[in-house]
């Protein structure tokens, strides 16, 4: 889901810069008044977690590749403004460092993978877990339905994104200047491998990970920034 | 053993264990991921290179691109799970750094956790 270089044009990279730089604004500010000290280093870990479990590359036989994100457990532990951050940092040294995403596409790609999946993921567990205990099995559930929904939203916004491109931009003959798959290809594409394979794995990350936690370390999971 | 010692051991074991994103997908012949091609990939796809994907493809040249080292693209799978590690080593550090720079500005010094 790293859209590289090249498959967005500049108004749709615009669009997504000059939409995040007030979420990046809001997200620190919010992050600056409930994140404690002794908290920096679990979002060090949470941001590294992410970055490291993105290069885990899921085959489909013969087809693509996709992997998990890990954004909707770093926003169960952490609240959805930190993770923003977390993964935020995480999707720039993947575009500066090793050419994974490209920098015209950061503020798009943030807005999949930073916004997206941990807003998305974070409220559907909150919604899903309401009042149950930290050690519950619901919580479990919560944390697998929220990873595969939020991965597989986040699949098909850029699908769009990339669907879009040969409508806005394209030569006088009409051949694409960007991306070339329209959007009956794109989302499809898309969205059907998230939704067959690459969802599962987000979801089994997360909800593996929270059941070990209920029993390693609850408090981890009662200790959210908000 | 505290919360965090344990957390930075799993982050350690699954930077030992990262070569299987990309074992996995040579031995199954998968493929980029989808909109992740390269120009040439591009070409075979749909038969020409878009314009702006040719010049914006161009703009950045990455360190280490694709998680390996300049002009090992011949080499080894050996060798290039040996360069994914360094890749994980070497982006967790930067992540942690730049986190611990935003927690300096960002964090409240109070302790009341």
């Amino acid at each position: 889901m790293h859209i590289p270089d090249g498959y967005l044009g500049p108004a749709t990279c615009g669009i997504f810069y000059a939409v995040m730089i007030p979420i990046w604004v809001a997200a620190s500010r919010i992050v600056k008044k409930t994140l404690r000290t002794k908290q920096v280093p679990l979002l060090a870990i949470g941001a590294a977690f992410s970055f490291v479990i993105m290069m885990f590359n899921v085959p489909i036989p013969g087809g693509s590749t996709g992997h998990a994100v890990g954004g909707v457990l770093v926003a169960i532990l952490l609240g959805p403004w930190a993770a923003s951050i977390a993964i935020t940092v995480a999707l720039v040294v993947q575009a500066l460092l090793f050419g994974d995403g490209g920098i015209t596409a950061i503020g798009a790609n943030c807005f999949n993978m930073a916004v997206v999946i941990p807003f998305i993921g974070y409220y559907t567990y909150v919604w899903i877990s309401g009042n149950s205990a930290i050690n519950a099995h619901r919580r479990v559930i919560a944390a697998f339905i929220a990873g595969y929904v939020a991965i597989n939203i986040a699949a098909l916004l850029a699908g769009i994104e990339f669907g879009l491109q040969p409508l806005l931009c394209h030569t006088a003959t009409g051949q694409a200047l960007y991306c070339p798959y329209g959007l009956k290809i794109a989302v499809p594409a898309m969205a059907g491998e998230h939704l067959l394979v690459f969802g599962w794995v987000e979801a089994i990350v997360t909800a593996l990970v929270i059941k070990y936690l209920q029993k390693q370390t609850p408090e981890l999971i009662a200790q959210e920034v908000r | 053993m505290k919360i965090a010692t344990k957390l930075w051991i799993a982050l350690g074991v699954l930077i030992l264990l990262s070569p299987l994103g990309l074992i996995l997908p040579e031995h199954f012949k998968a493929g980029s991921a989808w909109g992740e091609w390269g120009a040439d990939e591009m070409e075979k796809l749909v038969g020409y290179v878009p314009e702006g994907l040719k010049r914006l493809s161009e703009l950045w040249s990455a360190p280490l691109p694709d998680y390996a080292f300049k002009g090992w693209e011949e080499q080894g799978l050996a060798h290039l799970s040996f360069a994914y590690i360094i890749s994980a080593i070497v982006g967790s550090v930067l992540v942690v750094l730049i986190i611990g720079l935003l927690g300096k500005f960002l964090a409240k010094r109070t302790n009341n956790a």
